[in-house]
């Protein structure tokens, strides 16, 4: 298998050893070794709950910074469609947008109108489909980073289309190449507000290649923006989205901009992970479309944003009344697969497996059920493992010892006094 | 049909659960873990969704309908076998009973999103091989069957 490069990062100076990462991780990738958290690479989807949860900030995403733009002749912004949730309603979103050329940028393109012409396309995959419904969205990379490791079965739901930034950065690409560009002149940065956006543009699935060249968090052009805000000139008419693409900042957003009524959309990843459980038991086949994100209130509540998740919410559904929801879509990027959709296939990395041999597998099982049984099973963390049972699995995968176990040594004591 | 026997030979791993009847609070635990344990296994992921739908459906059905019983999985080189027995009160026509949308369950029941009629047409769907065997009075037996090719 080919090395994962991620997003999401482990500052050890600032780690202190304990426990709160250990628990959130839905993937359960998190080991404390020799006081200090440990990511296991191959297990991670960069959902960034330890991120959110650590209490020391030791936690941290791995981005480009603006001095990146240096590097390139042309450089071209992309912010998230969550963006727009960042600033108050005084500030009008073209005049940020313009903002951003004056920080440096030759070119910023409205994300929420890529979304808004990829909904047009989506709805029609929908509708087209019989099979394998309901389509899982791709939107939220995360999701579909946990479907290809705890839920394999559902692969064949997902959707396989692009999100809204690469569809756009394909789509200026070839633009800038039609006017007589060169490539690597070009930069192509995306303004990101999770850490997952960011390992998708340095390992996509279903894409050969990303088509975006850096990634620079919400967080550091909010504050550099913030310190001129007020003396922005406008230049050009860059906000040119709707409502439909704006609402696809949060919960919900792509279904409604699709008009589409059997849908369910969830935020939250324990609770998605609820939802995946359900539609792997065929109790949600009657539905047409699932969105999920890893983030509660989607992606206007990534890690890597400033404002309040729900502040930003309520922004955004100001926005998507104010632009419109009703207004026509100007189609201005060609309605075809090689625009919109995945050119390669996707994978299980089914990584819970004990082994890949079936006799094995079941060795392995048989021992772990036997050592469960004197372990105490309260799931303290205090072993570095976040439970018993993950400890018994690297027990019997020989990556940990049964005397990591301070329970089980305590009772060793008191025996002996 | 067949008749139902459990079949003891090349028993890799046993799992078996108790099920009581209208625990509602905990319908579907035995069958999500008997999931869990099956993904870490190598087993093929269709084959674990079949297995999962399987154990769901029969779980559910122990706790609306049945007086209580036991769900039992035998894993095996080549496939997985579920046994489902309870202790009453037994099914009067199993022919109805497995016809889509046909349920006893009551209006209560269906209020929890359960008794929908579709539990044992899916396990029967989902299976290889399903035998279902039932005496009014006495009980009721499920041998299914899912094989990993």
């Amino acid at each position: 298998m080919k090395e994962y490069w991620h997003s999401v990062i482990l500052e050890k100076d600032y780690c202190n050893g304990c426990t709160h990462c250990l628990d959130r991780c839905p993937t359960q990738a998190i080991r404390v070794v020799d006081g200090k958290a440990k990511i296991i690479e191959s297990r991670c989807i960069d959902c960034g709950e330890c991120l959110r949860v650590c209490p020391f900030h030791a936690k941290g995403a791995q981005v480009s910074t603006l001095e990146t733009l240096d590097r390139y002749k042309y450089k071209v912004a992309l912010p998230a469609i969550s963006f727009y949730g960042q600033f108050g309603l005084e500030h009008d979103m073209n005049t940020i947008y313009n903002g951003l050329l004056q920080l440096g940028f030759d070119d910023v393109f409205d994300l929420a109108h890529a979304a808004e012409i990829l909904s047009i396309y989506q709805k029609k995959i929908i509708q087209e489909t019989t099979e394998n419904k309901p389509l899982i969205s791709t939107y939220c990379p995360v999701i579909t980073r946990l479907i290809q490791i705890r839920f394999p079965s559902l692969i064949d739901n997902i959707i396989k289309l692009e999100s809204p930034m690469e569809i756009a950065a394909r789509f200026i690409e070839q633009k800038l190449a039609d006017a007589g560009m060169k490539r690597e002149d070009i930069g192509i940065f995306y303004i990101t507000p999770c850490p997952a956006k960011i390992t998708s543009i340095k390992n996509p699935i279903g894409l050969t290649h990303s088509h975006i060249d850096e990634a620079i968090s919400t967080e550091e052009v909010y504050y550099r923006l913030m310190k001129f805000i007020d003396k922005i000139e406008v230049k050009r008419q860059i906000q040119c989205a709707t409502g439909k693409g704006i609402g696809w900042g949060r919960v919900g957003g792509q279904s409604y901009a699709m008009e589409i009524e059997d849908y369910i959309a969830v935020d939250g990843i324990e609770e998605v992970i609820k939802v995946l459980e359900t539609m792997e038991l065929g109790k949600l086949n009657t539905l047409d479309f699932f969105e999920g994100y890893a983030c509660v209130n989607g992606c206007v509540g990534g890690p890597l944003n400033v404002e309040n998740t729900f502040i930003g919410k309520n922004r955004i559904r100001k926005h998507v009344k104010n632009y419109d929801l009703t207004k026509e879509i100007n189609v201005d990027m060609p309605l075809k697969a090689e625009n919109m959709a995945w050119d390669s296939p996707i994978e299980a990395l089914p990584i819970f497996k004990l082994d890949t041999d079936f006799r094995k597998a079941l060795e392995k099982m048989a021992q772990i059920e036997e050592i469960s049984q004197i372990l105490p099973g309260i799931n303290c963390g205090a072993c570095g493992a976040p439970t018993c049972r993950v400890l018994v699995e690297d027990i019997v995968n020989k990556r940990a010892t049964i005397s990591r176990c301070v329970v089980l040594q305590m009772q060793q004591e008191n025996k002996e006094k | 049909m067949d008749k139902y026997f459990k079949d003891e030979r090349d028993v890799a791993m046993r799992l078996k659960y108790q099920i009581l009847r209208d625990d509602f609070t905990r319908a579907g635990e035995a069958s999500s873990k008997i999931k869990k344990v099956l993904k870490q296994l190598a087993i093929d992921a269709t084959v674990i969704r079949r297995a999962a739908i399987a154990t769901y459906e029969a779980e559910i059905n122990l706790v609306i309908h049945s007086e209580g019983g036991t769900l039992e999985v035998y894993i095996k080189p080549d496939c997985i076998e579920i046994y489902v027995e309870d202790v009453g009160p037994g099914i009067a026509d199993i022919e109805l009973a497995m016809t889509k949308g046909f349920s006893t369950a009551s209006v209560a029941v269906r209020e929890m999103g359960f008794g929908a009629g579709m539990g044992l047409p899916n396990m029967e769907k989902v299976s290889d091989d399903f035998v279902i065997e039932s005496e009014v009075g006495v009980g009721t037996k499920v041998k299914m069957i899912v094989r990993y090719t």
